[in-house]
């Protein structure tokens, strides 16, 4: 589990020449990244561009058609758009359940389950029901029970989109926060420019049908960021402006 | 819940990150005759690898973040609903079929009067609850209910035994659904009553042909609850429990089953029905010393005798286990599991 500090030099995540084609159409044409460990990056696109499903691939949900995904720190965690929580199961049980997948112990687990739950500032949610809780709360505790994983990498597909910008905007600081306590390397897919700017070190732009690499930013801006910030913007401006260009090609032919 | 300080004051930054702005990274970019080549370069970003995690600065106020979030969790709690009064409960759950059952009673009782049909025919409510009694004072009415309610609750039991793995293979493993699928379906659709003849040649006058008959009408139904509870399971679900790991029969006991718990239950409440159903047919039909005095005995019992009373109380007995069972056991279990789902208020 604490694998991490001998395993500095190991790539979270080595995704190599990946290719997807479902039936006759290719989703995904020769993706090739590597995630550092501790790395943030985020994948950028239009719709159609094989973001989620490059997530799939990366999370073993289904397996590439040429290329390889090696993930070798195990079984990389996944956070959906959708909470996605159990809701069977309190807040807190919800985390247990994942510890328990992963193979803590019973007695530790409910004492780690409410060191999570701190960790997203939601003490006091253990008991509470999926239903209980608003959008934002229950983001925050899938991001805990993702955490709860123990993973070195954490794949994150658009899991800010469905909220409101205020708790999304709040939500962009914790998730910065929680990453550089806790050396988790990022996958993040998103089609807002602005975020992917917020968030992360390297912004990688898809384009679409299929998704290819078009170009990737190095994003030097530093901490503490916020999406309002002059730096963002412009850098956002750029990114748009390519990612205009790479929609406007569909439309061409 | 003003946000007071748009700007955190910044700490100088490391060297290696000066105050320079955004650095985008030119890539080759893909152009048509780049198909079948890699079109990135290899990582080559020393600076950005080696880049240290923001930990100083960003939590710089770590309280201001704290207390906006407790100030959204707060705005978004809508606060727990309080409790209905028992009154309120009393006059708009329990009143309406009171008044419903008074109303049938008054009928009958007028059907009565009226002498619509010969008083052996039609008797009284008054004589038919003096026919009950009567059983009662024999002291053998809760014998017959006895004999019937756990012959009814261990058919069930073995139902849910042989009904639950049953759904599950149907439910999961495709040509196992293609072979006994519509089957399954067919069966439920079939009175359970036209399987006594069947079971009186195969077994006889026994328990084995009460029980037999019970099963067929039983397992049906609650094999087909599980699979539309599983089939109805959100497929996130499913992607969830996988990426947490829980695969095979770990992902069936704390995903599958519990997901489709909703569907599961409300099949079990028609599984018990059938039981219960198949029982009186079964009953009234396989009738012998040897088998003891149940519910249905009892009805035929009362049509050998034209005791039209002994008939109607027989009934209302039936009728009253059957509900008085879904009322006690499995509408609170399936309110309880609705809401804590929160698909119940």
């Amino acid at each position: 589990m604490t694998a991490t500090t001998t395993q500095t030099k190991t790539p979270t995540a080595i995704i190599k020449n990946v290719s997807k084609t479902f039936g006759h159409q290719q989703v995904l044409d020769n993706i090739t990244l590597t995630l550092t460990p501790g790395e943030f990056v985020t994948l950028l696109g239009a719709s159609g561009c094989g973001k989620s499903t490059l997530l799939n691939l990366a999370a073993g949900l289904d397996s590439p058609t040429h290329g390889t995904i090696e993930v070798p720190g195990g079984r990389p965690a996944l956070m959906f758009q959708e909470h996605a929580l159990f809701p069977w199961l309190t807040a807190g049980r919800n985390i247990e359940l994942a510890l328990k997948l992963r193979g803590l112990p019973k007695a530790d687990r409910t004492q780690e389950a409410e060191r999570l739950l701190e960790l997203v500032r939601l003490k006091g949610a253990y008991g509470k029901r999926v239903h209980e809780l608003s959008g934002g709360m229950r983001q925050r505790v899938a991001l805990a029970r993702a955490l709860a994983q123990d993973s070195q990498l954490l794949l994150m597909d658009e899991p800010f989109a469905a909220l409101d910008a205020i708790t999304r905007d709040v939500l962009h600081e914790e998730l910065t926060r929680i990453w550089s306590e806790t050396n988790v390397s990022v996958l993040f897919v998103t089609h807002n420019v602005r975020e992917a700017v917020r968030l992360a070190q390297r912004v990688v732009l898809l384009s679409s049908r299929p998704g290819r690499i078009a170009r990737e930013w190095e994003v030097d801006i530093p901490h503490p960021r916020r999406i309002e910030d002059a730096d963002v913007a412009g850098l956002s401006v750029e990114i748009t402006e390519q990612l205009r260009g790479e929609i406007r090609r569909h439309g061409q032919h | 819940m003003a946000s007071t300080e748009t700007h955190v004051p910044q700490s100088p930054a490391p060297p290696g990150e000066a105050q320079n702005g955004p650095k985008p990274k030119e890539q080759t970019q893909p152009t048509a005759q780049e198909h079948s080549q890699p079109t990135i370069k290899e990582q080559s970003h020393p600076t950005a690898k080696e880049q240290p995690h923001p930990t100083p600065r960003e939590q710089a106020h770590p309280t201001d973040l704290a207390g906006l979030e407790a100030g959204l969790d707060a705005l978004d709690n809508t606060g727990t609903t309080p409790r209905t009064p028992l009154t309120h409960t009393l006059r708009t759950k329990a009143l309406p079929p009171l008044v419903a059952v008074a109303l049938v009673l008054a009928l009958w009782q007028l059907a009565f009067a009226l002498e619509l049909k010969p008083h052996y025919q039609l008797p009284s409510p008054l004589m038919v609850w003096n026919a009950l009694a009567e059983e009662w004072y024999k002291g053998t009415i809760l014998g017959i209910v006895w004999q019937s309610v756990s012959r009814g609750a261990l058919g069930f039991l073995v139902a849910l035994a042989v009904g639950t793995p049953l759904g599950l293979l149907v439910a999961r493993v495709g040509p196992v659904r293609a072979a006994i699928g519509p089957i399954l379906s067919g069966l439920q659709s079939l009175p359970s009553v036209a399987w006594v003849p069947a079971a009186i040649i195969w077994f006889g006058l026994t328990d084995a042909t009460i029980y037999a008959v019970v099963l067929l009408g039983a397992v049906p139904s609650i094999a087909n609850g599980l699979v539309s509870g599983v089939d109805r399971i959100d497929p996130l679900h499913l992607r969830a429990g996988k990426v947490l790991g829980a695969t095979g029969l770990t992902g069936v006991r704390h995903v599958l089953l519990p997901a489709a718990l909703p569907g599961y239950i409300a099949g079990l409440k028609q599984g018990w029905a059938f039981s219960w159903r198949s029982l009186m047919a079964a009953e009234l039909i396989a009738t012998s010393p040897e088998l003891g005095a149940g519910l249905g005995q009892l009805l035929e019992t009362g049509r050998s005798y034209q005791d039209m009373p002994l008939v109607l109380g027989a009934i209302l007995l039936i009728l009253v286990v059957g509900i008085g069972i879904e009322l006690l056991i499995f509408a609170p279990v399936e309110r309880r599991v609705l809401r804590h789902r929160g698909l119940l208020r």
